[in-house]
């Protein structure tokens, strides 16, 4: 039996973006008799995505009917792309999706005999941030001060879940995609909304390096994980880094450095009174200090590298979002 | 660092301050522009790739244009009229990855800075630092630092510029260094715990010794006010004759008079990368390391003479 052979596949978060857009990549491989998608919502039209011959079915992933349906429809392969990062979301209410959720899904990954692959969507997150870790992290790195809030600590609680889940089914293949920021077109996120206020504030005497992957290379980056065997953790990030400043000026956005206990003062306040989203603590320490993640093992696996740079997956987002650069065709007519 | 407090001031200044941005010294005979008109043209296009944020930096955050348009300049001034920095034995730098290791001293590490240029100016290295991480929790001071091409001094950082063929610096006293009292001046502390004889053994590169003279005397500490560095979360206080007396005119450093010397590479070819997890040889290597950089210090000093003159 040819092990990578996906039949069944099981997209969870399938309502939201990346959900959406891996269902129709995945229903679009004539090599899949059937791709289910699961959601606590289902899909709108927010999303923009067609689901084609996807099977949508509303199940919260929280609670046993998981397990019926994975049992009942033989499910082989799991797709699991449920993490959720937005802060306008109740902070309870996020933890109890990410981690609870990922506790039943795992659970009846367990129990079913036809389970035989695990692809998970974590983040970069769970290397936190801090001036006390190496510049760039590989897989095999543990930071000094792990996160300790926010989904970032829900990304690490899920991974040890998994690592538990691969100790007592050995016989799956399980790979973890830890994703840098996923910036495209049609991405929403705590970032690009960051990017999208009037005047863009920053911290105060830090430029973070950051690391962006292209919706489209994070969908063919799952595409592959799911039709083909490729177990281990990875990160994922397209090539090269901006600094925040850069990435700023590149998008022509205005922006007004501030020290930090006031900004995350200003994140409360666009929370309470504007209806913004509002700093979330690992959003501001990603903000003050950075990280940069080593895909030289991903791309080794896979025997390919990322359409977009971090600088292309930027720029097109920018593109896309009609950022001008005021300043530059303003200096270009001197 | 002092210096650096001048960027925002150089940056305004583009317009006026053009001509040493590099253009100068290309050949002009087939431009036919004025040599002020060309520099106005290439400090309104550096201008133009700043703000729009045209330019790469690397995994480290190292911006190179930054460096050598910004920062570097700053500290050449320095580096040539102040500390009239005499160089030697920059021959025996290699090319490709190599291990540079400093004494440390000067109360600010003004040394640092210093090894840079000398090493941009004159080998057309550039010398990548490894610093402590309090450097990286100050605000302005961490990001220049890695805009200026330096990162944390850790085992991971260091292996992965090693690897890239970067030259590498590290000071192994560290604080204990920088912050000695005057009175022990030019007397080398522990060199750490000899981690970075680990990473050349890993990385297979040889170990560049490289003696500094003159940062001893540019801010004589001459006491340390324990509970205020406590309470500012500094490593000292320093007090010297002209600081905090002064007030941020005691921030000047005295004009000493600064030799830099690169001794001979150590290679550590009969070493093989094992070494590293034997503890005893990687001692054996640091006191070697040590006493061969305690020495060219004395000789310099000695070649030197006089502190100020």
């Amino acid at each position: 039996m040819p092990a990578a052979a996906a039949r069944v596949v099981l997209v969870t978060g399938v309502s939201r973006f990346l959900g959406a857009r891996v269902a129709n990549t995945l229903q679009a491989d004539p090599g899949i008799e059937r791709v289910i998608g699961v959601d606590t919502v289902p899909p709108g039209a927010s999303t923009g995505v067609p689901l084609g011959r996807t099977e949508f079915v509303r199940v919260d992933i929280r609670t046993p009917g998981i397990a019926n349906l994975i049992a009942s429809a033989g499910v082989d392969t799991v797709v699991h792309l449920h993490l959720v990062t937005s802060s306008s979301v109740p902070r309870a209410k996020v933890k109890e999706l990410n981690v609870i959720g990922t506790m039943q899904l795992l659970a009846a990954c367990q129990r079913s005999p036809d389970m035989r692959k695990l692809v998970v969507r974590s983040s970069a997150a769970v290397y936190g941030s801090s001036p006390m870790d190496p510049a760039v992290f590989t897989e095999r790195d543990e930071p000094i001060e792990g996160p300790k809030s926010g989904y970032a600590k829900d990304a690490v609680e899920v991974e040890e879940y998994v690592r538990g889940l691969m100790r007592r089914r050995s016989d799956l293949t399980v790979s973890v995609l830890r994703f840098a920021n996923v910036l495209g077109p049609g991405v929403d996120s705590p970032f690009t909304r960051y990017l999208r206020l009037p005047v863009v504030p920053t911290v105060l005497g830090f430029d973070p390096r950051l690391q962006f992957v292209h919706e489209d290379d994070g969908v063919e980056v799952l595409r592959r994980m799911t039709v083909e065997d490729h177990p281990g953790c990875f990160n994922v990030a397209g090539d090269g880094v901006l600094l925040l400043s850069q990435a700023l000026r590149r998008a022509g956005r205005p922006y007004v450095p501030v020290p930090a206990p006031s900004l995350s003062m200003l994140g409360d306040m666009g929370r309470r009174f504007a209806g913004l989203s509002g700093f979330s603590p690992e959003l501001l320490r990603w903000l003050t200090y950075g990280r940069v993640i080593d895909t030289a093992a991903l791309a080794d696996e896979l025997s390919w590298h990322p359409k977009y740079s971090s600088e292309a997956a930027f720029a097109d987002f920018a593109a896309a979002h009609g950022f001008g650069r005021p300043l530059t065709s303003l200096l270009g007519r001197l | 660092m002092n210096a650096h407090h001048h960027d925002d001031h150089a940056a305004d200044d583009q317009d006026a301050q053009v001509i040493p941005l590099g253009t100068a010294r290309r050949d002009d005979s087939a431009d036919e522009r004025s040599p002020l008109e060309r520099g106005i043209a290439s400090g309104l296009a550096f201008l133009r790739r700043r703000l729009s944020g045209d330019y790469d930096v690397d995994e480290f955050g190292f911006d190179p244009e930054f460096n050598s348009t910004l920062l570097l300049p700053l500290a050449r001034a320095l580096y040539e009229h102040w500390f009239r920095v005499e160089l030697a034995g920059v021959e025996n730098v290699p090319d490709g990855g190599a291990l540079v290791v400093a004494n440390h001293s000067g109360v600010i590490p003004l040394d640092a800075l210093m090894l840079s240029v000398a090493l941009h100016d004159h080998a057309d290295r550039q010398l990548r630092l490894l610093g402590a991480d309090l450097v990286y929790q100050i605000p302005v001071l961490g990001h220049l630092s890695r805009k200026a091409g330096h990162t944390l001094a850790c085992q991971a950082d260091a292996a992965r510029l090693l690897a890239k063929g970067e030259l590498v610096g590290v000071f192994p006293e560290g604080f204990k260094g920088v912050g000695k009292p005057f009175a022990e001046r030019y007397k080398l502390q522990r060199f750490g715990r000899g981690g970075f004889v680990g990473t050349a053994l890993r990385a297979g590169v040889p170990i560049v010794p490289c003696a500094i003279v003159g940062a001893e005397e540019i801010y004589p500490k001459i006491a340390d006010v324990r509970p205020l560095a406590r309470l500012l979360g500094l490593p000292y206080f320093p007090v010297t004759p002209t600081f905090p007396l002064l007030g941020p005119a005691g921030l000047v450093p005295l004009p000493s008079k600064w030799m830099i010397r690169f001794g001979e590479p150590m290679t550590l070819d009969e070493y093989d990368a094992d070494t590293a997890d034997d503890p005893m040889t990687v001692f054996d290597i640091t006191d070697h390391v040590r006493e061969n950089v305690q020495q060219m210090l004395y000789e310099t000093l000695l070649r030197r003479g006089p502190a100020f003159l």
